[in-house]
Formats: structure tokens, sequence, C-alpha cells
């Protein structure tokens, strides 16, 4: 077993976990469960992003998931941030 | 396969598990809290493991410190997040579960 199929394994795996956190975006009973899914299915594409970089043997793209999750991190904490403040709507009140 | 392959290869499949295991919590879990606990702690831990994978995979070079900045940041960055969406989801009064309303 070469790394190759290590790696294209773990990227099956990945791909498999990010479609079981697609369930929680398409029927979350509230607004949070839907935003929290897509703050995680974005991390996991970080790690994606890493995999398949190693996967086709450029390497040197890891400079794309390193903005990707600093944009991902600004956006959750700043959807959070307005919902908190009840700027946008007042959900659950 | 050498040695290194063989515990970067265990770390990847580890880090899977436990990818894995926080989406299935992520799906079964009856509740908003705790199914951000599932999503904060086990994606933080099973991409940090992913990632050390890949620098031990790598050995010492310019890119292996680029992969240990990006999982510092991560391991930073995602409970910072998951605070953020609890305290915004228990100031705007999202319902605790309790064992009574299940039955």
């Amino acid at each position: 077993m070469e790394m190759l199929d290590v790696f294209l394994a773990v990227g099956i795996l990945i791909t498999v976990s990010i479609l079981m956190t697609m369930y929680r975006v398409f029927r979350g009973p509230t607004t949070l469960d839907r935003l929290m899914a897509t703050s995680v299915i974005g991390t996991k594409v970080v790690v994606l992003l890493v995999v398949i970089g190693y996967l086709f043997e450029r390497p040197i793209f890891v400079d794309i998931p390193l903005t990707y999750a600093m944009l991902n991190f600004v956006g959750t904490l700043i959807v959070a941030k307005y919902i908190e403040r009840g700027e946008l709507w007042k959900p659950y009140t | 396969m050498e040695a290194l392959h063989v515990v970067s290869a265990l770390l990847m499949f580890s880090g899977v598990f436990f990818m894995i295991a926080g989406a299935l919590g992520i799906i079964r879990f009856p509740d908003f809290y705790t199914r951000l606990h599932a999503a904060g702690k086990c994606d933080t831990l099973g991409e940090v493991l992913i990632i050390l994978g890949f620098i031990v995979y790598e050995g010492f070079s310019f890119l292996s410190v680029k992969l240990l900045f990006l999982s510092f940041f991560i391991l930073l960055a995602n409970p910072v997040g998951t605070h953020a969406l609890i305290r915004a989801a228990y100031l705007t009064g999202v319902k605790m579960w309790k064992k009574e309303e299940s039955q």
C-alpha cells in the first residue's frame, strides 16, 4: 500500500464526512444549526485542500488553505456577532 | 513503506476516525448545544491530527513549517468560533433539550 493510496482513502473519507454534515445544513431546525454546519464544512474543506495538494503532487498549494481558514473563521465570527446583538432579526425570542 | 510513513498513516487514519465521529454526532444529537459540543471537539482534534500526519510525512522543511502554522491557527480559531456561536445561541434564547420532551 503506497502513500498515495493512503492520501486517496483519507480524501474519500473526508468527503463522506462532509456529505454527512450536509444533512444538518439542509434540515437544521434553527438558523444557528445551519451556520454551525457550514463552519464545520469550511474547516473540513481546509484539510481536504491539503490532501488534494499532496495527492496531485503539488504540495505548494498549502497557501490556499491558510487563506481559506482565515476567511472562514472571520465569516463565522461576524455572523455570530450580528445574530447575538439582534441587529439582523430577532430569531427565537 | 518506511517507518515514518506508517506513523503518518496511523495519525491520518485516527484523525479521519475523529472527523467521522464528529459528523455522526452532528447528525444524531438532539440539541443545538450538544451538536456544537460534538462539532467543536471532534473536528478540531481530527483536523490537527491529519495535518500532524502530513508534517511527519514531509519531514523538516519550509512546507512543514507552513503546515504547522495552519494547524496552530485551526487549534486557536475553531474553539473561538464555537464559543461565539454558543454565546449567540444562549443570548437569543435557543431552547435546551430536556428528557421529558422526547417522550
